[in-house]
C-alpha cells in the first residue's frame, strides 16, 4: 500500500492493514500521512483515549488487557497503543507489551500495535497522538495508551489522553517514586494494581493522602477546571489485574472522570490544547528535521567552528536570519501557548 | 531517513522452549531493529494477525519442533491471505539440511541452521531491507 488516496479508501472501509500502514507512516514522518489525516480528520474526536502509565512492571499491560476484555464485553470496540522506550544508543528496540494482551489477537473488535519511543524532538508524542488520530477515524471507540512513566517524552504521550491512569503496584516504595516523578500530577485516576500484595493497603492510604494534601486543584491550573467550578479530585482506586478484582470499579472511576470533563467545556478545553500541543510538535520536529537533516548543519559547522566561538556566537549566526524572518509578533511576556477555547473543530 | 526495519519474531509449535527467539530478538534489537516479541505457541493465523496489526517488514520463526515442513508454508499462506505476500519470512531452528534447501527452493523463507551466529541473521536481514528500499524508491522516483 503505497499510494495515500488508495489507503484512506481502504482506511475508511474497515481495513485494518490500511490502519497499520498509515502509522507507520506517522512514525517515519512520512509526508503522506498528512494526507490521509486530512482526508479523515472529521472522523477523529468520537474514541475516548484512556492513558495507561506508570513505573515499569506495575502491571500496565496486564491491566490494559483486562480492561480490553471489559469494554469487549461491553460491545465497544478497542484500540491498543503500547509505547516501548528505544535503545538511545543503537536506535533499536523490543517491544513486548502485546505478550500480556494474546488472547486479544484474534478478536476484530480490537487492534493492537507496537511503538518504540525512538529519538527526540516530541516526535514520539507527535506519533503517538497521530496514531490515536488514526485509530479514531477508522471506528474504534476505545483508546489505550501504554506507556512507562519515566521521562518528559512518556509524559507527554499520555498528556494526550482524555483520562490518563498512573498504575503503580506495592514494593520498593514505588508510591514514593511515583510522586516524586511528578506522575501523581498527570493522574486522574490513581490504580494501586497487584492490590492482593501485602503493602496495597498502606500503599492506597499513602496516595490518598498525597492526593489530598500535595494535589490542591490550585496547583494545577491548567487541568481539568475549564472554569471555576468544582476541581476533579483523582480517586485511588485499588485492583488486581491478575484476579480479575476492583475492575469495575476502576471502569466507574472512568467513566465518571469522563462525566466530569464532559461538563462545562472542559473537553473541549482539554482536547483543544492537545491540539495546540500536536502543532507545537510538528512545527518543532520540522523546523529541526530541517536544520539538522536535509540543510545538514551539523556538517555546515563542523568545518568553520573552532574552540574561540562560545557555542552562543555560533547559534547567533544561525539563528538571526531565521528569527528575521518569523512573521508573528512578539506577544505579551505572560501568554500561554493556549487561548482557552481555542478549537474550532 | 527515519525508517526502521520491523521484526515480528514468533515462535510456533508446541515446544516450550523460546531461548533461541528471545537471543534472536535481543540480537536484531541490537542491531538497530524494531522486534515485536509475542511468546511461545503461537498458530500462523496468530503469527500472521500480529504481523499486519504491526505493519512489520520481516517475520522470524523460531521453530525447534521438528513441524517446519508445514509451518513455514502455512505461515507464508495466512500473511498471503492478508495481503503480506512481500513480509521477508525467515527461520531458523532445527532444520536439516535438505529441508532447509527445499524450503528455500520453493520460496517459503530464508533460513538459518542451529548455531548460526545472530550477527549474519541482523546483517542478512539488513542487506535484505536495504536492497528492497532502495527498489522501492526507484520505482516511486521513476513513476513521479
Ligand atoms: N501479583 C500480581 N502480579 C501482577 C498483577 N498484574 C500484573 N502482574 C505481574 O506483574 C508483572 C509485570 O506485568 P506487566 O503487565 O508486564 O507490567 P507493565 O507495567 O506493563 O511492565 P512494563 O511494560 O515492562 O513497564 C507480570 O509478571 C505480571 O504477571 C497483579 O494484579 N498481581
Ligand atoms: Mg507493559
Amino acid at each position: 500500500m503505497k499510494d495515500p488516496g488508495e489507503l484512506t479508501a481502504r482506511l475508511l472501509q474497515g481495513d485494518r492493514a490500511a490502519l497499520a500502514r498509515s502509522i507507520s507512516w506517522a512514525e517515519n514522518g512520512d509526508p503522506r500521512f498528512a494526507r490521509v489525516l486530512e482526508a479523515v480528520y472529521d472522523r477523529v474526536g468520537r474514541a475516548w483515549r484512556l492513558g495507561i502509565t506508570g513505573p515499569p512492571g506495575a502491571g500496565k499491560s496486564t491491566l490494559t488487557n483486562e480492561l480490553a476484555r471489559l469494554y469487549r464485553e461491553a460491545g465497544e470496540t478497542v484500540a491498543v497503543l503500547a509505547v516501548d522506550p528505544s535503545s538511545p544508543y543503537t536506535g533499536g528496540a523490543l517491544l513486548g507489551d502485546r505478550i500480556r494482551m494474546e488472547e486479544r489477537t484474534l478478536d476484530p473488535g480490537v487492534y493492537i500495535r507496537s511503538m518504540a519511543s525512538r529519538g527526540g524532538h516530541g516526535g514520539l508524542a507527535r506519533a503517538a497522538v497521530d496514531a490515536c488520530d488514526a485509530m479514531d477515524a477508522f471506528g474504534f471507540q476505545r483508546i489505550l495508551l501504554e506507556t512507562v512513566g519515566v521521562g518528559q517524552a512518556e509524559f507527554e504521550v499520555v498528556g494526550a489522553a482524555d483520562t490518563v491512569l498512573v498504575v503503580v503496584h506495592p514494593g520498593a516504595g514505588d508510591g514514593i517514586q511515583a510522586m516524586k516523578a511528578g506522575l501523581l500530577e498527570v493522574a486522574d485516576v490513581l490504580v494501586v494494581n497487584k492490590g492482593e500484595l501485602p503493602g496495597a493497603d498502606q500503599l492506597v492510604l499513602d496516595l490518598e493522602e498525597a492526593v489530598h494534601v500535595r494535589l490542591r486543584p490550585s496547583l494545577r491550573p491548567d487541568r481539568n477546571t475549564a472554569d471555576a467550578g468544582p476541581a476533579w479530585t483523582p480517586p485511588v482506586v485499588r485492583v488486581s489485574a491478575k484476579r480479575r478484582e476492583g475492575l469495575g470499579d476502576l471502569v466507574a472511576a472512568v467513566d465518571a472522570h469522563r462525566a466530569f470533563l464532559e461538563q462545562g467545556g472542559r473537553l473541549e478545553q482539554r482536547r483543544g490544547e492537545r491540539r495546540v500541543e500536536q502543532v507545537r510538535n510538528v512545527v518543532a520536529e520540522r523546523l529541526l528535521d530541517t536544520l539538522w537533516g536535509s540543510r545538514d548543519l551539523g556538517r555546515a559547522l563542523a568545518g568553520r567552528l573552532d574552540a574561540k566561538t562560545t557555542p552562543y556566537a555560533a547559534a547567533a549566526a544561525i539563528l538571526e536570519p531565521i528569527l528575521a524572518a518569523i512573521p508573528y509578533p512578539e506577544s505579551e511576556p505572560s501568554a500561554g501557548a493556549a487561548p482557552g477555547g481555542a478549537n474550532g473543530a | 531517513m527515519k525508517r526502521k526495519i520491523r521484526v515480528l519474531v514468533a515462535k510456533p509449535g508446541l515446544d516450550g522452549h523460546d531461548r533461541g527467539a528471545k537471543t534472536v530478538a535481543a540480537a536484531l534489537r541490537d542491531h538497530g531493529m524494531e522486534v515485536v516479541y509475542t511468546g511461545l505457541h503461537k498458530t500462523p493465523a496468530m503469527i500472521a494477525e500480529v504481523a499486519s496489526q504491526e505493519d512489520v517488514d520481516v517475520v522470524g520463526l523460531s521453530i525447534l519442533s521438528g513441524a517446519h515442513m508445514s509451518l513455514f508454508p502455512r505461515v507464508r499462506a495466512e500473511l498471503q491471505a492478508r495481503g503480506l505476500g512481500e513480509v521477508l519470512l525467515v527461520g531458523g531452528g532445527i532444520i536439516p539440511q535438505e529441508d532447509m534447501a527445499a524450503l528455500e527452493g520453493e520460496g517459503f523463507a530464508r533460513l538459518f541452521g542451529p548455531g548460526t551466529p545472530t550477527t549474519e541473521i541482523a546483517e542478512w536481514i539488513q542487506g535484505e531491507m536495504e536492497r528492497k528500499w532502495q527498489r522501492e524508491e526507484a520505482q516511486e522516483g521513476s513513476r513521479s
